[in-house]
């Protein structure tokens, strides 16, 4: 198979498939942001993450469409508008959410998962009354066209680029907040113990609130860039959510240096896997390897101890 | 005294229910309805199958699985895989290339019959592979993870990626599997058409024969010291543990058991409807699944089969009039009955019933009493 190929033809690939695979991962890793902030720092699993990413996918192309008809002069710079309502959008509705369902369930970590999946059921048909059930594209800014090119066999997409670079500051942002920010050691304070903190005058219900509205809000902000490379439709939540809770889980459910680590290995794997099989199997031997590790190490790469 | 109080096998009320039930599925619903229709009710109490092992798995043990998809559907391609062998004899495929093996494979170029299909040419065989194989995978699924003592979210979550593992692959795997459409035209069983109306009749007398005996077997379980061994490991865990009982095994147990009961589901679902397809694998149906047996009531044999009928012929009818609304309808239902009814219509009857059968009892007394006192007070009167 490799025969065909120059050595200079299998650079180039090797590289353009490198470049696939972190944009791959910078998709994983902002899924997974979201969810182990959730999942990770408040134990609630949310099946419904993924349908706040189409939220704020949804958010993006009505922010693209409106800008289109009202402020054409301003169109190139609408993404990063879209970004922010989508943002607000998603917090806006976690905020809810965590209210109506999540806070009424603490206790019952289970029932949380099928409350969410039931929420993910309503949401779902919602985007399809309103936005029909065909997928939607976003028109992209002139500027986000095209390739760059390096040599004249490797080329990397702008888009792809720039997803990559979206990537990086929103999860440096989240480590400033987890680690620096006084919402961030409150955050920590009640995953570590939850009684404690509130004897020391931490409003858990609060804290609460706002962990499950952020984590919804960078959701958004991920379906928001996910407009930039694939197109949106109304059930594509549940294809990212397996894939996402798995990148949560094998790095370590509290530890951001593992979610990182995780998407990595993760996508690394896939894209590369890619190239030698067909695309569904490479799925599936990702799949089960990461089901293979995790029943040899249930507690995730990075795991940090928590007393329970 | 083992008839009497809490040593039968079944309580009173129980046993009532069981008979009522057994009346409206053995005579009632076949005088009532037409074969198509009664083909419909056969396909939804496939699903009872599921529900009840997840009673035990879930309800009782704990373990919250959202995977049972995968061995519906393995307890269903192991049927269809014999079916399709017999469908597909010389004579039927004398067109293809080659003639003799299932057609999907024919149009993905093979050329020969797959190893892991020969077995399937013997019926013995294949009746013990459709409880087998799937029970033999839940042991391997639930050996690795409660050995390590992985439980609660982290296993819902592995058993979905699974589920989803075993989708992809079935999809992707065209030539051995039938790919997305499935294992279809299916069409005699050892040479008995299974597509007319007396096999229908039958295959659905038998379905409800292993329902009731499939009823009977959990009852036993949840009734017998290992049912509270389950109860107690799934609400003090390490309790158990500390007591010297292996938690794992029990787990593994109540695992399997309901893996068995999915896939002895998986297998009737194919008689009766006819084909097998990974839209009953993957992690939807898998959801749905646990969504039935949530609203009948996760500790109830009985009230999560009614909630297996009740949810599908919901679905059918209103998916067949207003499609748009069925999926808000579901959704919704599952948040309120998680919310607000965690233990499902069957805990709703336990908390109403003898309050409404007390209230009913008093107005029939009133009833029966007021023309009686009327005539009383007119005797006296007089």
């Amino acid at each position: 198979m490799l025969g065909d190929y120059s050595l200079s033809d299998l650079g180039s690939i090797f590289v353009m498939q490198g470049f696939a695979g972190l944009i791959l991962f910078s998709v994983f890793l902002l899924m997974a942001l979201g969810l182990a902030i959730i999942f990770g720092q408040m134990g609630v699993i949310n099946m419904a993450h993924g349908e706040f990413m189409i939220l704020g996918a949804y958010m993006t192309y009505l922010t693209s469409k409106l800008f289109e008809t009202y402020l054409p002069a301003l169109f190139p710079g609408y993404f990063f508008v879209a970004m922010i309502v989508a943002f607000l959008a998603a917090a806006l509705l976690g905020a809810m959410v965590e209210w109506a369902l999540i806070s009424r369930l603490y206790k019952r970590p289970l029932d949380t998962m099928l409350a969410t999946w039931g929420l993910s059921l309503i949401l779902q048909q919602l985007y399809r009354s309103i936005f029909g059930a065909r997928e939607v594209g976003v028109e992209l800014p002139p500027w986000m066209l095209g390739s760059w090119q390096i040599t004249s066999t490797i080329e990397v997409p702008i888009n792809g680029m720039f997803v990559m670079a979206l990537t990086a500051v929103i999860t440096a942002g989240v480590a400033l907040l987890i680690y620096k920010s006084r919402l961030g050691r409150q955050v920590r304070a009640v995953v570590q113990n939850r009684v404690m903190a509130g004897a020391v005058g931490i409003d858990t219900q609060k804290v609460d609130r706002a962990t499950f509205a952020l984590g919804c809000g960078i959701a958004g902000i991920a379906g928001s860039a996910f407009t930039m490379v694939g197109s949106t439709g109304p059930t594509a939540g549940q294809l990212y959510i397996v894939d996402s809770f798995l990148v949560v889980v094998f790095g370590g459910a509290q530890s951001l240096i593992g979610t990182i680590a995780s998407a990595f290995t993760i996508s690394q794997s896939r894209s590369t896997l890619e190239f030698f099989t067909s695309g569904s199997m490479a799925q599936v031997a990702t799949l089960i390897g990461v089901v293979v590790i995790l029943m040899l190490r249930p507690q995730g790469l990075f795991a940090t101890k928590v007393r329970r | 005294m083992k008839l009497r109080g809490d040593n039968a096998l079944f309580r009173r009320s129980e046993l009532l229910g069981l008979l009522a039930f057994a009346t409206l599925i053995l005579v009632m619903l076949p005088a009532a309805l037409d074969i198509f229709r009664l083909n419909l009710v056969g396909k939804y109490l496939t699903y009872a199958f599921v529900t009840i092992g997840l009673v035990v798995c879930w309800g009782y043990a704990g373990i919250l699985s959202l995977g049972q998809g995968i061995f519906f559907g393995l307890g269903g391609y192991c049927m269809a895989m014999f079916l399709k062998l017999e469908a597909s004899s010389v004579e039927n495929t004398k067109i293809q290339s080659t003639p003799g093996i299932p057609d999907f494979m024919d149009w993905n170029q093979l050329t020969a019959l797959p190893w892991f299909w020969k077995p399937f040419e013997n019926l013995g065989v294949t009746l013990a592979a459709v409880v087998l194989v799937p029970t033999l995978f839940a042991f391997i699924i639930g050996a690795a993870m409660f050995k390590r003592r992985v439980g609660g979210v982290y296993f819902a979550i592995i058993t979905q990626a699974v589920a989803l593992i075993l989708t992809i692959l079935i999809v992707g795997q065209q030539g051995y599997t039938g790919g997305i459409n499935g294992i279809t035209d299916l069409r005699t069983l050892k040479g008995w058409d299974i597509r007319s109306d007396g096999a229908k009749l039958t295959l659905y007398y038998i379905e409800c024969g292993l329902l009731l005996a499939a009823i009977v077997a959990t009852q036993l379980v949840t009734r017998s010291k290992l049912g509270r061994i389950l109860v107690a490991m799934r609400d003090k865990e390490d309790r158990v543990r500390f007591s010297g009982y292996s938690v794992s095994s029990f787990k593994i147990f109540a695992f399997c058991f309901a893996a068995a009961l999915a896939a002895l589901g998986g297998a009737m679902f194919t008689l009766q409807v006819g084909f097998m397809s990974p839209s009953f694998v993957g992690i939807v149906p898998s959801i749905e699944m646990v969504i039935y047996t949530a609203v009948g009531g996760r500790s109830s044999i009985l009230g999560s089969v009614c909630g297996a009928l009740l949810v599908n012929f919901a679905k059918t009818r209103l998916s067949e009039s207003f499609p748009e609304l069925w999926l808000f309808g579901l959704g919704a239902l599952f948040v309120v009955v998680v919310l607000s009814f965690p233990e499902g219509l069957a805990g709703v009857y336990r908390s109403s019933a003898p309050r409404l059968a007390r209230s009913f009892v008093a107005k029939l007394r009133a009833l029966w009493r007021t023309p009686m006192t009327r005539s009383l007070d007119h005797e006296l009167a007089e």
